[in-house]
């Protein structure tokens, strides 16, 4: 691929996502709009997260990719593929290893550390989106911190249904200042979202990036009387036996029946490696045996 | 036993080998060439230089191939290559009014100077099957006739010199470029325009037809529409002066407007405008309505609350390229927040199940 820059961009692109970046972690939890480029994949598909790890690579760096929590998915191993062809970067799947993680929809199970990034891929960065469809209008509701619409969303939903009904994509506030969309993660993952590790945060279609820098103060939006649930599956992980962990649910039969597994799948597995066997798991060397 | 989604990888790789035969087809069937897809397919290749924002029809043609003629997918391989050019300048603007015109034609004026050339058009053609192209595609030569040697003018220089039209005045200032910078709110016109001639076909040409039905009414005569090659320009620092670099080949229309006059303009005719690369009649013609329906502020007209008079509306959705990538996306995996969902629909159904009692028929855990 030597046709190409390192990692497909041309530097002068690069220079202008970083600037995008510092701002955006200038600025936590508010949206900087950026000239996002036509990238060789569709847009919706990750091309903020893969400019803004494009823009914050170096070649020494090694990098992992998760969709939905798993290495293994088609849209990570793609987008793992081209950074393996285009920045020649070293790749791995222990989230322990990896300086820059790729995501979509989740944040890895194991606590990251300063000196590692954390790039979200976004579909939609307007929290206030489908409240006000109008960009013009929301960024104006930003600027005068017009946050009422949303609380009064979130008060309908416990009127209708007695419960906070949204259970992904669940709106935070950052540092007191800005409503954020942490991208569609479960509300699971959103007490996570204070850590130590930088995390930025990529729309290539709606040309906006975001960001958060280590241990900025994330709080999810709630009400004293209800407040704040992370919920997940009541279950422990099938194979590993994990309790804490969040689960993807597999239809295992015709009738139905139901198994829970750990969704982000190095976790699972190192937990295995570690001798850990949930009830319906074997132990791991028959696996890789 | 369930171990663990793997194998993403090697499926990828099967599934891109098995769509490059099926891109093939039948290897009985002779192999169609890149040239012939630029001579006998070219208004697609001319869709596809246009929404792709890319004048080169080699390129162009050999992007429908890959896509095996879907035609978005073309565009989308010709933006992709396109980001990655470097850009060493701008030409300058090129000059409609000196264009080597294959076809005008106006709706205004029976006649003008540089007349009435119809040009190779669909119009007037009886849409019958010709059974007779199956079998031979073989034409006899079209008679010829020497180029005009006088200038064609644009129509509407002759409604300026009467004063019925309004003056466009050139701000002088340089467009922003919406391929290098964030699309951002309000748009002028120069970026408006942009947006509409990269715009899909098909969106532009359904936002048109609602003004011409009533949502935005402003009723267009097709002033002009012209369709020929012009040279492009490019001052060399070096040199000090501008050089011809190549010519391309455009589709212009102007069309006119009635507007009776607001408490700040006379009663006059107003402009849309439409300029896309190549042969490109239908867009350019729809691009000039929704043009003019997106002027309406800067005219003093009524907001009617019409889709094509919404410029955020019509910028954030006629990119078929951004479109096509978001909606296809949801074809992606979505277990997480699928999971998500589904733990509290079963969580609220439970609940509501309590509240309720014995109203509620019990629910099989495998129907969920």
């Amino acid at each position: 691929m030597s046709d190409y820059n390192f990692a497909y961009l041309d530097e002068q692109t690069k220079r202008m996502i970083r600037r995008a970046i510092l701002k955006g972690l200038a600025v936590p939890g508010y949206q900087v709009p950026f000239a996002s480029r036509e990238m060789p994949m569709p847009y919706g598909w990750g091309t903020g997260g893969v400019q803004v790890s494009a823009a914050v690579l170096c070649p020494e760096d090694t990098m992992k990719v998760i969709d939905q929590g798993a290495d293994d998915t088609t849209n990570a191993v793609s987008i793992r593929k081209f950074f393996e062809k285009t920045a020649e970067v070293a790749t791995t799947e222990a989230t322990d290893e990896a300086d820059v993680i790729q995501t979509r929809h989740r944040i890895p199970e194991q606590d990251l550390r300063e000196d590692q990034i954390l790039v979200y891929q976004v579909p939609i960065p307007e929290p206030l989106r489908f409240l006000e469809p109008s960009e013009v209008e929301t960024r104006k509701m930003h600027a005068l911190e017009e946050y009422g619409l949303m609380h009064v969303k979130l008060y309908e939903d416990i009127a209708r249904n007695g419960a906070i009904a949204t259970s992904y994509a669940y709106p935070v506030k950052v540092e007191g200042r800005y409503v954020m969309d942490p991208s569609p993660i479960p509300k699971f993952d959103n007490p996570k979202l204070e850590m130590a590790a930088v995390q930025l945060f990529g729309a290539g279609r709606e040309q906006r990036i975001y960001a958060l820098p280590p241990y900025t103060q994330v709080v999810s939006l709630d009400f004293e009387d209800h407040p704040f649930d992370p919920s997940k599956a009541d279950h422990p992980c099938g194979l590993c036996g994990s309790e804490d962990s969040y689960l993807d649910e597999v239809i295992m039969d015709d009738s139905g029946s139901r198994m829970f597994v750990c969704s982000d799948t190095d976790y699972c597995q190192s937990r295995r490696a570690a001798g850990h066997v949930g009830h319906q798991g074997v132990p791991f060397e028959e696996v890789s045996a | 036993m369930y171990v663990a989604v793997k194998g993403g990888e090697k499926a990828i790789d099967a599934a891109h080998a098995w769509l490059a035969e099926e891109r093939r087809g039948d290897t009985a069937i002779a192999e169609l060439s890149v040239a012939q897809i630029r001579e006998q397919l070219a208004l697609s290749v001319n869709r596809v230089m246009a929404e792709g924002s890319l004048y080169d029809p080699n390129l162009a043609a050999l992007a429908i191939k890959q896509a095996r003629g879907d035609l978005i997918e073309a565009v989308f391989l010709i933006r992709a290559y396109r980001t990655t050019l470097p850009r060493f300048g701008a030409t300058l603007p090129v000059e409609t009014a000196d264009m080597t015109c294959d076809r005008r034609v106006s709706a205004t004026f029976k006649d003008a100077p540089g007349g009435q050339v119809l040009g190779p058009t669909f119009d007037y053609t009886h849409r019958l099957l010709d059974f007779k192209l199956a079998a031979d595609g073989e034409v006899a030569e079209a008679p010829t006739r020497g180029a005009p040697e006088e200038a064609t003018p644009h129509i509407t220089t002759f409604l300026k010199q009467e004063g019925v039209i309004q003056t466009e005045v050139d701000s002088g200032d340089t467009p922003r470029d919406l391929t290098r910078e964030p699309l951002e709110l309000p748009a002028d016109r120069a970026l408006r325009l942009q947006a509409l001639t990269r715009g899909d076909e098909g969106f532009v040409l359904g936002m048109a037809y609602s003004t011409q039905r009533g949502y935005a009414r402003n009723h267009a005569f097709v002033g002009e529409l012209r369709i020929g090659t012009v040279d492009v320009e490019m001052e060399i620092p070096e040199l000090g002066f501008a050089i011809e670099v190549g010519e391309v080949e455009l589709t212009e229309c102007e069309t006119v407007n009635q507007f009776t006059g607001s408490k700040t303009e006379p009663p006059q005719f107003t402009r849309g405008y439409g300029l896309v690369f190549g042969q490109s009649e239908r867009k350019s013609i729809s691009m000039a309505l929704v043009d003019r329906a997106l002027r309406w502020e800067e005219l003093g007209e009524d907001n009617m609350g019409a889709p094509a008079q919404d410029a955020e509306f019509v910028l954030y959705h006629a990119d078929n390229i951004q479109a096509t990538g978001f909606l296809e996306h949801i074809k992606l995996p979505h277990y997480v927040d699928f999971q998500s969902e589904l733990e509290l629909v079963r969580k609220l159904r439970a609940e509501a199940e309590e509240r309720n009692g014995a109203n509620i028929a019990p629910q099989q855990e495998a129907a969920e």
